[in-house]
């Protein structure tokens, strides 16, 4: 199995922030909107170093992502701010009309994503952002893993002309992916080569995976394990090869099983190589207040939920 | 520049196309469209500074957004008629594999259009972030924009009307259509507005008013007025009264042709009432 070393607990929204702290260093038409969520977003940095580049809209984030799309014109890269739920079901026919539809290069930037926002409770919670996103056209959907790879998402999205929606969330948690990472849009990453299942994981859950990989590579199974930063557009052929080697697939999500990435996996599945699957998700439901930790053991969203999952899909081959 | 003659042409001109672009499909919304049409013909060929040809970006010319989208019967005969494409493409409108869709998009690339409009409420906030691109980039062009007056129940409104004076976007001109009607009647009876000038005065807003915004004349005037009050701090308003289907007798006075299109015999009289100046397409 091959070896990940947590290099120190860290918040993906900071990478998010350590990313927007580079653009701003280095591409002038980078521009930053926040809906009262600076602290949150971790952008304090880029707002002291570009003041005139940063728009705080207040709350108002109907507004913000109108504002976004028309910044567009005129050649700006605009990053939004806020929390998943307020960048996505808020403002869907905002993103729909203004962004997508009319082809806008906005980045839709979205912290505290999924139920590891914790003690705020379900009305903070989004779980059905990624299916919100993907299923508009033209939407980049994106979902990085960890500290170091959400800075280099950040940092690739400013290159893609198009909008993108980046998914990342509150807590802390493992920082295992190198710091200096080339991020490649839609390209899957191999974790791990195994023969007997695949794990398809994306966010907090891809370590989440390695997690289970271990203890399952110790009972003797050969674990594969792909790290799907990139939701939309899917890196189907990381997927098919892997499937066709494997036989049996694990996707894992910190997102409701209708609509995910798990659902993405099926299609492809469904249209090109039939396959036992098991999803790692939520199961159609709100979330609830609780520390992360908690939460991810309740609904189902941790390495011994994923180790269960391997062991029925196993028996299913 | 056109004289006031040849305006006013344009404008009879463009009436007939409004009438016989929804007329051929059954469809459209000629109501708001005839009602407007003074304002844009002012506002193409008399006020904007533009350049020629179309880019997305629009550096270095004035830019114009219609947050009401369902009007883009008169939007496509002006920009058709200020030369952004063939007025023969008129003849396309609301048919299949069109660029000009029953509301305006840029997904088919017609150029003029740059932002998709037609869910209401949006358009106020893009004409701001367009204005913010333009202070960043250090343009002094202007940004003009229209909304309806129903439009105005749109609760992001209020969130732009807010932003743009709390940021000082002093290099934007709004213009809202009161005409008094939206679909389901008069707007009084629908949803009060209340006193829609006064409302932007105190957001802070520098407000004017165009009396009779089927006066081109005074439209000319109210928008050279506008644009003396920009650059001043404040964002600039102006609360264009119109007649919704105006130069058209049985279409005036009713909410009734918001969004419906005349038989054949009400295209001819209509058409009658506005004879041919500059040429149909």
């Amino acid at each position: 199995m091959t070896k990940y070393t947590d290099q120190g607990k860290n918040d993906t929204r900071s990478g998010f922030g350590a990313g927007m702290t580079e653009l701003g260093r280095t591409n002038p038409n980078v521009v930053a909107l926040c809906a009262d969520l600076v602290g949150s977003l971790k952008i304090q940095t880029f707002i002291d170093e570009n003041p005139e580049r940063f728009f705080q809209i207040g709350i108002a984030e109907a507004n913000m992502m109108g504002i976004a799309a028309g910044l567009t014109i005129g050649g700006k890269i605009p990053f939004t701010g806020t929390f998943a739920n307020f960048s996505t079901g808020r403002v869907y026919d905002q993103i729909r009309q203004s962004i997508a539809y009319s082809d806008k290069n906005v980045k839709i930037c979205a912290s505290h994503a999924g139920i590891t926002l914790g003690e705020d409770g379900a009305t903070h919670q989004i779980l059905e952002d990624i299916g919100l996103m993907k299923m508009l056209p033209g939407m980049t959907v994106i979902n990085p893993c960890d500290f170091n790879q959400t800075k280099a998402a950040t940092l690739a999205i400013a290159e893609h002309d198009g909008p993108v929606y980046l998914r990342f969330g509150r807590p802390k948690v493992a920082n295992f992916t190198p710091a200096d990472q080339k991020f490649e849009i839609g390209k899957a990453l191999m974790l791990n080569e195994g023969t007997d299942v695949t794990i398809i994981a994306t966010g907090h859950l891809v370590w989440q995976s390695l997690l289970a990989a271990e203890n399952l590579e110790n009972q003797g199974i050969s674990v594969e394990v792909i790290n799907i930063h990139t939701i939309k557009p899917l890196d189907d052929k990381a997927i098919l090869d892997s499937v066709k080697k494997t036989g049996c697939v694990v996707t894992a999500e910190e997102h409701n099983f209708l609509g995910g990435l798990g659902e993405s996996v099926s299609r492809v599945l469904a249209t090109h190589h039939p396959t036992p699957q098991e999803f790692v998700a939520t199961q159609d439901t709100f979330g609830e207040s609780g520390t992360p930790e908690q939460l991810m053991d309740k609904y189902g969203l941790n390495n011994k939920a994923i180790e269960a999952a391997v062991l029925k899909v196993l028996k299913r081959k | 520049m056109p004289n006031a003659q040849e305006l006013q042409d344009l404008v009879t001109q463009v009436r007939r196309d409004i009438l016989r672009m929804v007329h051929k499909v059954n469809s459209g919304h000629p109501g708001g469209s005839l009602g407007c049409t003074e304002f844009f013909v002012a506002l193409y060929n008399e006020i904007m500074e533009l350049k020629d040809g179309f880019d997305m970006d629009g550096k270095d010319e004035d830019l114009f957004f219609l947050s009401n989208g369902h009007i883009s019967p008169v939007f496509y005969s002006v920009l058709a008629r200020r030369g952004y494409f063939p007025v023969e493409e008129l003849n396309t409108f609301r048919l299949i594999n069109s660029r000009l869709q029953g509301h305006p998009t840029t997904h088919e690339g017609l150029p003029g259009v740059r932002i998709a409009s037609g869910s209401l409420g949006q358009g106020m906030s893009v004409a701001i972030g367009a204005a913010l691109a333009k202070k960043l980039n250090g343009d002094n062009h202007l940004i003009y924009s229209l909304h309806g007056d129903g439009e105005l129940q749109e609760g992001q409104n209020w969130e732009a009307i807010m932003y743009a004076a709390g940021s000082k976007v002093d290099n934007y001109i709004a213009t809202i259509d009161l005409n008094g009607q939206q679909i389901d009647g008069s707007t009084d009876d629908v949803l009060p507005l209340g006193d829609v000038a006064e409302k932007f005065r105190v957001f802070g807003w520098d407000v004017l008013e165009i009396e009779n915004g089927n006066d081109l004349k005074q439209v000319i005037a109210g928008l050279n007025e506008a644009k003396s009050r920009t650059g001043k701090g404040k964002p600039v308003c102006i609360i264009m009264t119109t007649m919704m289907g105006n130069g058209v007798d049985f279409m005036m006075h009713t909410h009734a042709w918001h969004g419906k299109a005349p038989n054949d015999e009400q295209l001819e009289t209509a058409l009658a009432q506005n004879p041919e100046t500059v040429g149909d397409y």
